[in-house]
């Protein structure tokens, strides 16, 4: 029937008349069936030029697209931001603790347990050096400094973007195409005050509180080790600690971990409003949160150890 | 009768190559049901949303009680939209759907807003549905709740996407009862997408018609103007429905 229906319509398409003759009635009536209407064997879409360089060329231009929305959206966010602190009653405080329920508290356990692990392995990793050295001691700034400087904002913010990122991004995105956004915005809600703004607040409240919960229990898997394998009590592990730690290492890592809450949330909520084409659509910009946000917690993790290192 | 939706050499469309409407200007009268007929995908939802002020034309303007919109300005909305999907919050109940707008827009206490609520969809045949979620609801129940939404602050010009389409007949015939009864006891102008033409000879006063060919309106007036007309395409959007 395909062949029969292909080989009619390759004939019509030059031009040449072709009938069907001492069918069964039945069958012609259904070769018709699948004629009709004659469609016309579709054109190739018209396809750019491809290679190396066209790629290259084509990925700068999403990329640079990309940061252009997120430019414009960090524009309107400050100027609700404006509006907001003329009116802050408009903003939806009120999701602000049940959000960062399930942002924070429902992370507590994932977030403890891998801040755990990490400060283990980091004092592991140094047990050899440090005994060749019989350095032992130093095991506690090593875990200490490590932990509250750069570790535990780190992998608190990695994994936040993994849970509530894409989570985020997902909740916004099928508001996107489902048309809540827009019933929203019709209705007079602004969804930057009503969505966005108590999911950043939600996260820079939770972010800092789980980094330093998780600082704590890293440097308490940190001192496991030294006492299972490097002979520092946990007395002279706190003593240690309490001279080389300052509060400004902490409070560094917390700014960090500020930082990094907003732009989780940022990238999150922009990556959400800009969903179109359906679930899978709004798959795609969850993945793309995840990764974005990585990219961008990576480089101002540098930044800001650059920075925090030229003012020590 | 003053006109409380205009448009002036409006043109729609997502691209300069993808225009859908080109140069339409029509008008909507105080206190009438205008309804937008077309064929499907010929942009008679973009048109909605660009009239609501979601989209923004390619060229020409908007003017709603005579003044050009969007503007900037935060204020209450003037208008009510039910759209084509519903698009009811999925995170909050029915009831609590319909009293949103409300609890953002008055100051009344909580139980008033709460009872307010509940009058509003038991005007959609709703109220046992209050405390369900919108995904434990019907298509068509959606719909309606998505229309009590939208009259919660009973503005006086309502914009519908098809308000019945995925009804069964006699729920279809209730909605329009109801739309009926909004535009002659209230007063509420109302703008509404529509296939039916039952629904259509019904409730509205005027109508016109897109076509994506012409990419224009091809017939305006009362809709026995309409069908009457002698062109084609209107005649067989007529007549589709005809009982052969
Ligand atoms: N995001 C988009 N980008 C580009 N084109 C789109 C987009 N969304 C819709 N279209 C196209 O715009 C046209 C008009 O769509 P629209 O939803 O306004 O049609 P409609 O008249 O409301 O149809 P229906 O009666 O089926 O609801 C369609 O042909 C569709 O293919
Ligand atoms: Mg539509």
């Amino acid at each position: 029937m395909t062949l029969l229906t292909r080989v009619r319509g390759d004939l019509a398409a030059r031009n040449v008349k072709s009938t069907l003759e001492g069918g069964d009635e039945r069958v012609i009536e259904i070769v018709r069936l699948y004629e009709e209407p004659v469609l016309p064997t579709r054109a190739e879409r018209p396809r750019g030029p491809r290679g190396f360089v066209v790629d290259i060329g084509r990925t700068t231009e999403t990329v640079l697209g990309e940061l252009k929305s997120a430019g414009t959206f960090v524009g309107s966010l400050s100027a609700e931001a404006l509006t907001s602190l003329r009116r802050p009653w408009s903003v939806n405080w009120r999701e602000v603790a049940p959000l960062s329920e399930r942002m924070g508290a429902d992370a507590v356990p994932i977030i403890l347990l891998i801040n755990f692990m990490v400060g283990i392995i980091t004092a592991l990793n140094s047990v050899s050096q440090l005994r060749m050295y019989g350095a032992n001691i130093f095991v506690a700034d090593i875990v200490s400094l490590g932990m509250t400087r750069e570790l535990a904002p780190l992998i608190t913010a990695i994994v936040v973007c993994g849970r509530s990122g894409a989570a985020i991004a997902a909740e916004l995105g099928s508001m996107r195409v489902s048309e809540e956004l827009d019933a929203l915005q019709v209705m007079g809600l602004s969804p930057v005050r009503y969505l966005v703004f108590p999911r950043l607040m939600a996260l820079v409240i939770v972010v800092p509180m789980l980094t330093i919960a998780s600082a704590a229990v890293g440097i308490v898997g940190g001192a496991l080790v030294a006492k299972a394998q490097l002979d520092v009590g946990y007395a002279s592990f706190v003593h240690e600690m309490q001279t080389i730690a300052k509060p400004w290492d902490m409070v560094s890592g917390l700014i960090k971990s500020v930082a990094y809450a907003l732009t989780i949330g940022i990238i999150a909520c922009q990556q959400g409003f800009a969903a179109s084409g359906g679930a899978s659509g709004v798959g795609r910009r969850a993945t793309s949160t995840v990764v974005a946000t990585l990219f961008a917690l990576m480089i101002l993790n540098s930044g800001f150890t650059w920075i925090f290192r030229s003012m020590d | 009768m003053d006109s409380v939706v205009a448009t002036k050499h409006l043109s729609i469309g997502w691209s300069a190559d993808e225009v859908l409407l080109k140069d339409i200007e029509f008008e909507v009268k105080r206190g009438e049901i205008f309804a937008i007929l077309g064929a499907s995908g010929c942009g008679k939802s973009t048109l909605l949303r660009t009239l609501i002020g979601l989209s923004r034309p390619l060229a020409g303007e908007v003017l709603i009680e005579g003044r050009r919109y969007p503007d900037e300005r935060v204020e209450k909305p003037i208008f009510g939209v039910v759209f084509q999907s519903g698009a009811l919050f999925g995170s909050l109940t029915v009831g609590e759907n319909v009293a949103l707008p409300l609890i953002e827009w008055t100051r009344l206490p909580r139980p008033v807003i709460t009872d307010m609520a509940c009058a509003k969809l038991r005007l959609v045949g709703l109220e046992e549905s209050a405390e369900k979620l919108p995904a434990e609801l019907s298509g068509g129940m959606r719909k309606r709740a998505a229309l009590a939404r939208a009259m919660a602050l009973e503005p006086s010009l309502v914009f519908l996407d098809e308000p019945t389409t995925g009804l069964d007949p006699i729920m279809a015939a209730e909605i329009d009862e109801l739309i009926l009864k909004l535009n002659q006891a209230l007063g509420v102008t109302v703008v509404m997408v529509t296939h039916q033409i039952s629904s259509l000879r019904r409730l509205a006063h005027r109508c016109m018609m897109l076509d994506p060919e012409a990419k224009d309106i091809i017939a305006e007036g009362t809709p026995d103007d309409v069908a009457r007309s002698d062109d084609e395409r209107v005649r067989a959007f007529f007549e589709s429905d005809r009982p052969s």
